[in-house]
C-alpha cells in the first residue's frame, strides 16, 4: 500500500499523539520513530522509512521539530547520515541493515569515513591500507594510515576501503568495510587545520580486527560500493533546499544588518551570488527529482563544484563587507570540534573553512573530470597505471 | 619622455639577497604559525635584526637625518621579501608609514625612527584607505583622548602617532591603553588603543595632507609586500605539483593545472609591474603617484588572495592543515586585500582620479 501525502501527515500526528515529545525519553522516542518509518521517509519500510519520495523529507523534519521533538545528532553525524547509510542500504545484508541503520540514524553511533591516505587521495583507488583474511577465524586483519578523517574522534564506526588483493590492478583489489572506531588498534591522533580547530584526524590502523560479517558488498567490490558512497557524499554536500540556505543566508543577513557597510560595488557583486545561489537551489531540487528514479551518478558532482565556488565566493565577499571587522578573529585555540560547521562562528571562520569545500569529498578538478568524462563523454587523460598489479605501481 | 623602469636594479637585487639571507636564517614558517598560539618571541629580535642591523627602518629618511637616503623602490623590495616569508615585523607601519609622516617634522623622533632605536605606530584602523576618514581623537590642553581600534604596529611600537585636530601627535605607547586583538593574520597582530587624556608632543603641525601621502605610499608599498606573497605561493605550489604524484603521474603535468598556474604566473607578472610602478612614481614624486598606488592596490590585493587560495586549493587536503604554511599565507593575503582600502574601495577612487564618473 502506497500512502499519499495526506496519508503521511495523519500518521505523523498519530506518531505525535502517542509518543508525546515533551514527556518520552530521547533515544526510545528516536528509537519509535525509526520504528514508525518517520525516520527518513524514503528509505523501505523496515528501515526507518515507508519508501515515499525523498522529497517528502524535509516537510516531516520541520513537523517534528516544530512538536519539539529530540534532534537525532545530525549535524554530528553527517558522515554517516549522507554517506554510510545509502551505501549500507544499498550494499548491505539484511542483518547489515538491521544492526546499523537504526543507531546510525538516532546517532547512537557515529560514523566515519576512513578513505583518504597521505599517498591517495584523488587517486583513491592507489590506496595502500591492507586488509589480510585470518583463516583460523575468517576475519579480517588491517593495517595501514588514513588522513584527513573528519569526525574520527566522535565516530564509533568507520566506513572503510582497504586493499585485500595487491596482485590486482588498483581498482580490482579493493573490499569496503565497516570498521568498529573502538577496536584497540585504531589510533586516532588530532590533525589540526587552518581554522585553528582539529575538526579532522589521522587514523593509524595496526591489526584492526574486522569480522566478515562488516564486509560490506563482495571481496574486490569495494571501489563499486566506494562510488556509491562518494556520489551520495557529493549529493549531500551541495544543493541546499530553501531559498538563502547555507552561506548566502549568513552574507544576506550581514547586509541588511550593516547598511552602513554598503557600496555598490559590493552590492553587485552579492547579488550575482544570490542569484547564482537561488539557481544553485533549483539546480539540487532537479537533481534530487531527477534521483528519486534511481541512485546518484555524476549530478552530484556538478552541484558540489557550484556549492563550494559559491560558499568561498560569498565568504570572501563578507570579509571585504565587514572591513575592519573581518581583521580580527574569534580564536585560534585547537579544540576538538563535537560536529561540523560550514557556516558558524564568525566571518574569518567561514572563510578559512569554506577553502575545504572544494577539496573534501573529492576536490572541484576531480570532479570536473568526472563531469567531463563520464557527463560528456569526452577522451580521458592517459591512465598510465589502469591495468597494472597495484604492487607494481610505483609508490 | 623615457619610460618608468620597472625592472630590479643590481642594488635592489642585493638587498634582496641580503633580507633573504636573513628571513631563512631567521623567520622559520614553524615559529612564525607559534605566533597564532600566542608565542611571539620571534618578533623582536626579527625586527632589531632587519631595523637597525641591516638598517632596513630608515630607508626612506634621508643621510642628513641619519638615515640610508634611499628610495621606495628598496623599500619595496623589502617589502616582497617580507611578504615573501608572511615576516611579523612593523616595517610598513613604523620604516613607511609612520616615517612619512614625519618625514618633515623638526625632533628627533625621525632619526630615531630610522636607526631603529625607537619604532612607531600611526594610530589609525589598518583598513583605512588612503582618503579615507581618519579616527577621531579629541585633544585638549595638549591631552589626548579617545579609542583607536584595529591598528597594525601598535603592539610591537613604543611611540604611537596621533592625528587629532589636524596635527600629529607623538605619545609614549607605555601611557596609552594597548589590547592585543585576536587578528585574523596574527603575524601582522592588531591592537585597540585607548587615550586616557594623556600628554602628546606636537610632531606635524599642519598633518593632513602628510597622513594622507603616508597612506597613499603605504598603499603603493603594501603592494610588493603582497607580490612577495603571492610570488611564494605560485613558486611553492609550482615546485610541489612538480613532485606530487597521483594517478601515476606529476599532478602539475594534468593540463588542467599547468592552465591554472600558467594563468597565475601571468596574474603575478602583471601584479609585479603595477607594484613597480607604484612604487617608482612615488619614488620620483611622479605626479601619477596616488594613481599608480590605487591601480596596485585595485588589481594586486586581489590577485594575492587568489594566489594564496589557489596555493591552498592545489595542495588540497595538506594545504587545509596547520602545520603547512600555506593558511599563514591565505590569512595574510585576505587580511592585506582588506587594509588601506579593498579593491573596491581603490576602483571606486580611481573612477573619480581617471575621470571615470560613477553613474548618477
Ligand atoms: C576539510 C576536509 C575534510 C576531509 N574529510 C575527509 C574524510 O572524512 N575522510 C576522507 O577519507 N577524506 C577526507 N578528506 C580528504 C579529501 O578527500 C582529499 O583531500 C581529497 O580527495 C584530495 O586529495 P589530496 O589532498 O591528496 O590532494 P591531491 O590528490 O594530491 O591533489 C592535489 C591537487 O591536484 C589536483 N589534481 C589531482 N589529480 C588531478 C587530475 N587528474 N586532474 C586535475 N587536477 C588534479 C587536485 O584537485 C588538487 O588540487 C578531507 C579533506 C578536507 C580538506
Amino acid at each position: 500500500m502506497t500512502i499519499d501525502e495526506q496519508g503521511l501527515r495523519r500518521r505523523i500526528e498519530e506518531f505525535l499523539a502517542a509518543h508525546d515529545p515533551a514527556t518520552t525519553e530521547r533515544l526510545e522516542f528516536l528509537r519509535a520513530r525509526y520504528n514508525a518509518g518517520l525516520a527518513w521517509v524514503h528509505f523501505p519500510e523496515g528501515h526507518g522509512g515507508l519508501g515515499l519520495p525523498q522529497a517528502w523529507q524535509p516537510a516531516v523534519d520541520a513537523r517534528f521539530e516544530a512538536a519539539g521533538a529530540p534532534d537525532n545528532n545530525k549535524k554530528a553525524n553527517g558522515i554517516g547520515l549522507g554517506m554510510a547509510a545509502p551505501t549500507i542500504l544499498r550494499f548491505g545484508t539484511e542483518e547489515q541493515k538491521q544492526r546499523f541503520l537504526r543507531p546510525l540514524w538516532t546517532g547512537e553511533e557515529i560514523w566515519c569515513q576512513l578513505f583518504s591516505e597521505p599517498g591517495a587521495g584523488s587517486d583513491l583507488a592507489a590506496l595502500g591500507t591492507r586488509a589480510v583474511r585470518e583463516a583460523a577465524s575468517g576475519d579480517w586483519i588491517v593495517n595501514g594510515q588514513k588522513v584527513w578523517t573528519s569526525g574520527a574522534h566522535l565516530a564509533q564506526f568507520a566506513i572503510l576501503v582497504a586493499r585485500t588483493d595487491p596482485d590486482l590492478p588498483k581498482h580490482q583489489g579493493i573490499t569496503y568495510f565497516l570498521a568498529d572506531m573502538t577496536d584497540p588498534g585504531v589510533d586516532v591522533r588530532p590533525l589540526r587545520q587552518i581554522t585553528g580547530e582539529a575538526e579532522f584526524n589521522e587514523v593509524f590502523l595496526t591489526d584492526v580486527r574486522v569480522p566478515d560479517i562488516q564486509r560490506l558488498g563482495e571481496v574486490g567490490q569495494g571501489w563499486a560500493v566506494a562510488n556509491a558512497t562518494l556520489s551520495n557524499e557529493r549529493v549531500a554536500i551541495g544543493g541546499s533546499p530553501v531559498r538563502e540556505n547555507g552561506m548566502i543566508g549568513v552574507v544576506a543577513k550581514a547586509w541588511r544588518d550593516h547598511p552602513e557597510l554598503r557600496t555598490p560595488e559590493l552590492h553587485d557583486r552579492l547579488l550575482r551570488l544570490w542569484v547564482e545561489a537561488e539557481v544553485s537551489r533549483l539546480t539540487g531540487q532537479r537533481v534530487r527529482q531527477k534521483l528519486a528514479l534511481g541512485q546518484p551518478g555524476a549530478e552530484g558532482a556538478a552541484l558540489k563544484v557550484t556549492f563550494a565556488r559559491i560558499a568561498q565566493e560569498l565568504s570572501g565577499l563578507e570579509l571585504e563587507l565587514r572591513g575592519e571587522q573581518s581583521l580580527r578573529y574569534s580564536d585560534w585555540a585547537m579544540v576538538r570540534p563535537d560536529h561540523v560547521d560550514f557556516t558558524g562562528r564568525d566571518a574569518g571562520y567561514r572563510y578559512l573553512r569554506a577553502k575545504g569545500n572544494s577539496i573534501e569529498g573529492g576536490t572541484s578538478e576531480i570532479l570536473r573530470n568526472i563531469m567531463a568524462e563520464r557527463v560528456l563523454g569526452l577522451p580521458s587523460e592517459p591512465r598510465v597505471d589502469k591495468d597494472v598489479p597495484w604492487k607494481d605501481l610505483a609508490k | 619622455m623615457s619610460d618608468t623602469n620597472l625592472l630590479y636594479t643590481e642594488v635592489e637585487d642585493d638587498l634582496r639577497a641580503t633580507v633573504r639571507k636573513l628571513l631563512t636564517d631567521r623567520c622559520d614558517p614553524v615559529v612564525v604559525t607559534a605566533l597564532y598560539d600566542g608565542d611571539r618571541s620571534l618578533v623582536d629580535g626579527l625586527w632589531k635584526a632587519l631595523a637597525a642591523e641591516l638598517g632596513l627602518a630608515g630607508l626612506l629618511v634621508p643621510e642628513d637625518r641619519g638615515g640610508a637616503g634611499a628610495s621606495a623602490l628598496e623599500a619595496a623590495v623589502v617589502l616582497e621579501e617580507l611578504g615573501r616569508t608572511v615576516a611579523p615585523v612593523p616595517f610598513l607601519t613604523s620604516a613607511v608609514i609612520a616615517t612619512l609622516v614625519l618625514r618633515d617634522s623638526d625632533g628627533p623622533l625621525l632619526g630615531q625612527l630610522a636607526s631603529g632605536e625607537k619604532t612607531a605606530a600611526l594610530l589609525v584602523p589598518l583598513s583605512t584607505a588612503p582618503h579615507g576618514a581618519l579616527p577621531t581623537v579629541t585633544v585638549a590642553d595638549g591631552r589626548l583622548t579617545g579609542t583607536v581600534t584595529s591598528i597594525a604596529g601598535a603592539i610591537e611600537a613604543d611611540t604611537l602617532l596621533v592625528f587629532a585636530d589636524g596635527a600629529v601627535f607623538s605619545v609614549a605607547a607605555a601611557d596609552a591603553t594597548v589590547t592585543p586583538v585576536v587578528s585574523l593574520d596574527m603575524t601582522r597582530q592588531l591592537a585597540d588603543v585607548r587615550l586616557d587624556g594623556i600628554a602628546g608632543e606636537l610632531v606635524v603641525a599642519d598633518a593632513e595632507q602628510a597622513v594622507q601621502d603616508a597612506l597613499v605610499a603605504g598603499a603603493a608599498l603594501l603592494a610588493s609586500e603582497q607580490v612577495g606573497l603571492a610570488r611564494w605561493c605560485l613558486e611553492e605550489t609550482v615546485t610541489y605539483l612538480k613532485e606530487r604524484k597521483q594517478f601515476g603521474r606529476a599532478v602539475g603535468g594534468f593540463q588542467a593545472i599547468k592552465h591554472r598556474l600558467a594563468d597565475l604566473a601571468i596574474g603575478v607578472e602583471s601584479a609585479t609591474a603595477a607594484a613597480r610602478y607604484a612604487a617608482a612614481t612615488l619614488a620620483a614624486g611622479d605626479e601619477d603617484a596616488v594613481v599608480a598606488s590605487s591601480v596596485a592596490q585595485a588589481y594586486v590585493s586581489d590577485l594575492a588572495v587568489l594566489a594564496a587560495e589557489e596555493a591552498v586549493q592545489l595542495h588540497a587536503g595538506i594545504g587545509m592543515t596547520w602545520e603547512h604554511p600555506a593558511h599563514l599565507y591565505l590569512k595574510r593575503a585576505k587580511a592585506d586585500q582588506i587594509a588601506l582600502g579593498t579593491a573596491g574601495a581603490h576602483r571606486a577612487r580611481l573612477a573619480g582620479l581617471v575621470d571615470l564618473p560613477t553613474p548618477q
